[in-house]
């Protein structure tokens, strides 16, 4: 009986947008925001977690055996697919950031210009 | 904005906001032991996987066979993602073709070492096989289409790492992989329709369900399987040449 994974997945959100505050390169700001929603692995695993459950594959196990919830894994496919195309949006956006002003730090970019 | 105020406007909502969460995560069950009807949707498709669907993996069941709509849904997420990237990266006025010009003069660019060169060819075969023995898997054990999709896509890295940057673009042109990943992204859809067309229901799944541990199993959970292997891996390699190709264009000076 424990409650620690979740606190894990508060903390993770939490410190990464801490890392996204304090941001001074922009690309670490991305990493960062992986950071955040690497959070949300850990609650979705946790929340399917059942104790003594094997893994939803039914290979080498006979069919009924207790398994963890493959749906919340399925989920978190999705999740991984989304970070990494935003993750690849974002640095474009940086690279086309640094092509336009010569600068990668986000404090420097609060001026728009047209 | 100042640094310290941000800092100080941080501490108070980010101790806020991890206070809330703790609470709110505080009254879920504890881990592992969770209770109820929550619980029932999981161990009905932990139940109908093997005898009824025919696929050994419940994860790639529920993404490809009993929740398939809904992956249509993220392959087109990643595809409207890659369209954004080669939007934002596309040529632009002031940019023509040519290696860049070195700021600081008279610089020499090292090739790779003869170890790397070594190391990432002789790992391209490889991970070409293994891309695809992911790929069509994905009923079977843990794997599938992105999974498999992003091992191939990082075989053009292994040869760009080695240095071969031209032989790549003639491996693998533009167009060819804009080709591969639209049949990707196509061939769900056709699929999908095949079933709606042929049958009840779009996605219906046709084929006949084979024996559950066969490669050939799971009916149409393998083709989509691979096209959402050859989606993942065109877009990937598509995103790869784009941020490549962004180092070598000439900027005229401003």
């Amino acid at each position: 009986m424990t409650y620690l994974p979740y606190y894990v997945a508060a903390w993770l959100f939490v410190v990464g947008l801490y890392g996204v505050v304090t941001s001074r390169h922009m690309v670490h700001l991305v990493i960062c925001l992986t950071v955040v929603q690497s959070s949300t692995y850990v609650l979705l695993l946790t929340i399917g977690y059942r104790a003594g459950a094997a893994a939803p594959v039914f290979v080498d196990i006979p069919a009924g055996t207790p398994a963890v919830d493959p749906v919340v894994q399925a989920l978190m496919l999705t999740d991984v697919v989304v970070e990494v195309t935003v993750t690849a949006l974002l640095l474009a956006l940086a690279v086309q950031a640094h092509e336009r002003t010569g600068r990668l730090d986000p404090n420097d970019l609060g001026i728009l210009r047209g | 904005m100042n640094p310290k105020v941000r800092m100080a406007i941080f501490v108070v909502c980010g101790c806020a906001l991890f206070a809330i969460f703790a609470a709110g995560l505080s009254r879920l069950h504890p881990v592992g032991f969770a209770a109820g009807p929550a619980t029932t949707y999981s161990e009905f498709v932990n139940s109908i996987t093997v005898p009824e669907r025919r696929i050994t993996d419940a994860v790639t069941a529920v993404n490809f066979d009993i929740r398939g709509f809904d992956t249509l849904g993220e392959e087109y997420i990643m595809f409207a993602s890659v369209l954004g990237v080669m939007l934002l990266l596309r040529r632009q006025p002031d940019e023509r073709d040519g290696a860049p010009i070195d700021k600081q003069k008279g610089r020499r660019i090292p090739s790779p070492s003869d170890a790397v060169r070594i190391l990432t060819i002789s790992l391209t075969g490889p991970l070409v096989v293994f891309g695809v023995y992911i790929v069509v898997h994905g009923q079977i054990s843990p794997g599938g289409g992105f999974q498999g999709g992003m091992i191939l896509a990082t075989a053009p890295l292994m040869i760009y790492l080695s240095g071969e940057f031209e032989s790549l673009r003639k491996l693998a042109p533009r167009w060819l992989v804009e080709v591969a990943e639209a049949i990707g992204a196509g061939g769900y859809v056709v699929i999908g329709a095949a079933g709606l067309f042929a049958s009840t229901a779009f996605l219906h799944n046709l084929l006949p369900p084979g024996q559950p541990g066969d490669v050939f199993s799971g009916g149409t959970v393998a083709l989509l399987n691979v096209t959402v292997g050859l989606e993942v891996a065109g877009g990937f390699i598509v995103l790869l040449l784009a941020f490549l190709e962004e180092t070598l264009v000439r900027r005229d000076p401003s």
